[in-house]
């Protein structure tokens, strides 16, 4: 039975790869990939990867599609017409493609026990994670503790991209006299015209931003962590400045806290290492944090993915203000300005 | 009594499923978008509430019962919400019912 | 029962993309990936039963708020009229 459920998925990820190919509508393509991506967080439930599946499905059908919105949003709605016909690209595809399927032929199979994935270090981390580390999650422990030199480079990747964007895309902040009264008129105007989406929101606003903290500190018992998070937490700021106009969401958030935030954020997973160096082990190395390595370890993992949470909340809401506030007048209910 | 319960789960579970599939079948088959409007919008709601309360039915176990109704809650309240917020962008920006039938 | 229902909620989801695919206005496309989101949290619900694995309940609440901001994202960002100009001009008093 388990066959049948993974046909069905990679059909359906197919028919949605095709579909998405064929439209001319790049609105209707972002929402397909969005499909997309829930297909594929199904695909990892199916193969009972949890924390993987609960990343895809925040960050790749959910965050992913809002800003690919927003980015379109500037560009423009429809494909520009190709010119040539690609039958050349189409051949090397096609052989790239057949020599890929080639090679996965020698692969090992699926879950197989001596695998060469599954006999070096993997027998390890699963055996010693629980009495080494002492959480029950082990995705959580390699991750933040037996591999976390690599998260701290994800974590700088995050805000590497969040700083090309603050250089390349930057919105100066309105100045503080056109704010109050533009903000007021727009801010009633909108009241009137978005009454229900805006009570569901502030409804919905406060329990999204428990839920994200929820998830931040359960990722050590369950599916979670700093980066699905950090996703949510920047979701539902989102949400409040769609449906409240970007001026009142900046007066809310205000931008250079956020940027000061997202560099303290990785400020704080360098200083974790740090202060490990200065306790005389390696690295990251958390065991000498405290007295006892065990809760060495606990305060180690809490505090990074804290730092990994913040950044990539605070690298999220730079990248959508920025590129929402060059369209200024689409989330601002004013008169396109000539 | 746990049998009762347990069966009327099932129950549940079916009735959820045979209404998932009336729906599906309506947006694939409906002529117009605010017909099929009317077979998600009704549907999507009552499927998730009979499906969800169907699981709760079956599964009695603690922490999971409250996430699950969670799930409910949060479905109950965004749903009507999205639907309406869809409904009125697309008549607003123009998009007319079909109000007889074509020739 | 649990795997009969999880193959309906295959098949609709099956209808959702098709529809998706073909329906003529974007707005038809919208609502079919909002049923399609609305039926994923429902899938994960009962995949997470049928392998006995409750943690996955969490996937399925971020799913369905983050399907919510999603629609609305889209709405907002096509451009359509619900959300350009206000009805009338409003002084502050």
């Amino acid at each position: 039975m388990g066959i049948l459920e993974h046909i069905i998925i990679l059909t359906l990820l197919l028919l949605v790869a095709i579909a998405i190919t064929r439209l001319k509508d790049l609105l209707a393509v972002v929402m397909l990939m969005g499909v997309y991506g829930l297909l594929s967080a199904s695909f990892f439930v199916i193969m009972d990867a949890v924390d993987v599946a609960f990343t895809e499905a925040s960050v790749g059908a959910g965050i992913s599609t809002i800003l690919m919105l927003t980015a379109i949003s500037l560009t423009g709605r429809t494909v520009s017409p190709i010119g040539h016909k690609p039958v050349l690209a189409m051949i090397l595809v096609i052989i790239t493609g057949g020599l890929l399927v080639y090679a996965t032929l020698d692969m090992p199979y699926y879950g197989l026990v001596d695998a060469p994935a599954n006999l070096h270090v993997s027998p390890r981390y699963i055996h010693d994670s629980l009495h080494e580390i002492g959480i029950p999650n082990a995705v959580t422990s390699v991750l933040a503790s037996y591999r976390g030199f690599d998260t701290f480079g994800e974590v700088v990747v995050i805000f590497t991209a969040g700083i090309g964007v603050l250089a390349l895309l930057s919105v100066p902040s309105p100045t503080p006299q056109e704010d109050t009264n533009e903000i007021k008129s727009q801010n009633i105007a909108m009241h009137h015209q978005h009454l229900v989406l805006r009570v569901i929101s502030k409804l919905l606003i406060p329990f999204i931003l428990l839920f994200g903290l929820y998830v931040q500190f359960h990722g050590d018992f369950g599916p979670g962590g700093g980066f699905q998070a950090g996703v949510i937490f920047a979701a539902a700021i989102i949400l409040y400045a769609m449906l409240f106009g970007l001026n009142t969401a900046r007066k809310a958030v205000s931008l250079p806290l956020v940027r000061l935030v997202s560099a303290l954020g990785v400020l704080l997973y360098g200083s974790v290492g740090i202060v490990s160096l200065l306790n005389g082990g390696n690295f990251l190395d958390y065991n000498v944090l405290l007295p006892d390595p065990v809760a060495g370890q606990h305060i180690g993992i809490l505090l990074i993915e804290l730092g990994v949470g913040i950044t990539v909340a605070s690298v999220m809401i730079i990248i959508f203000f920025n590129f929402a506030g060059r369209n200024g007048h689409l989330l601002n209910n004013q008169s396109r300005r000539k | 009594m746990e049998i009762i319960i347990s069966w009327l789960g099932t129950l549940c579970l079916f009735a959820g499923s045979v209404l998932a599939i009336i729906s599906g079948i309506g947006i694939f088959r409906f002529p117009d978008f605010y017909t099929r409007m009317h077979a998600v919008g009704v549907s999507d709601t009552l499927v998730t509430g009979l499906i969800v309360i169907g699981l709760v039915l079956q599964i009695p176990d603690g922490i999971v019962i409250v996430k699950l109704l969670l799930i409910l809650l949060m479905t109950l309240l965004i749903n009507p919400t999205a639907s309406h917020a869809l409904a009125k962008a697309a008549i607003l920006s123009g998009l007319q019912p079909t109000l007889t039938k074509k020739k | 029962m649990l795997m009969a229902a999880t193959l309906a909620i295959f098949v609709v989801m099956f209808l959702a993309i098709i529809r998706g695919y073909i329906g003529p206005t974007l707005y038809d496309r919208i609502l079919a990936v909002n049923m399609f989101g609305t039926k994923t949290v429902l899938l994960i619900c009962l995949l997470g039963f049928l392998f006995g694995r409750p943690e996955f309940l969490d996937i399925a609440l971020v799913y369905a708020l983050i399907n919510f901001i999603s629609v609305i994202a889209v709405l907002r960002l096509s451009g359509s009229d619900y959300f350009k100009n206000p009805p009338q001009d409003q002084k502050p008093s």
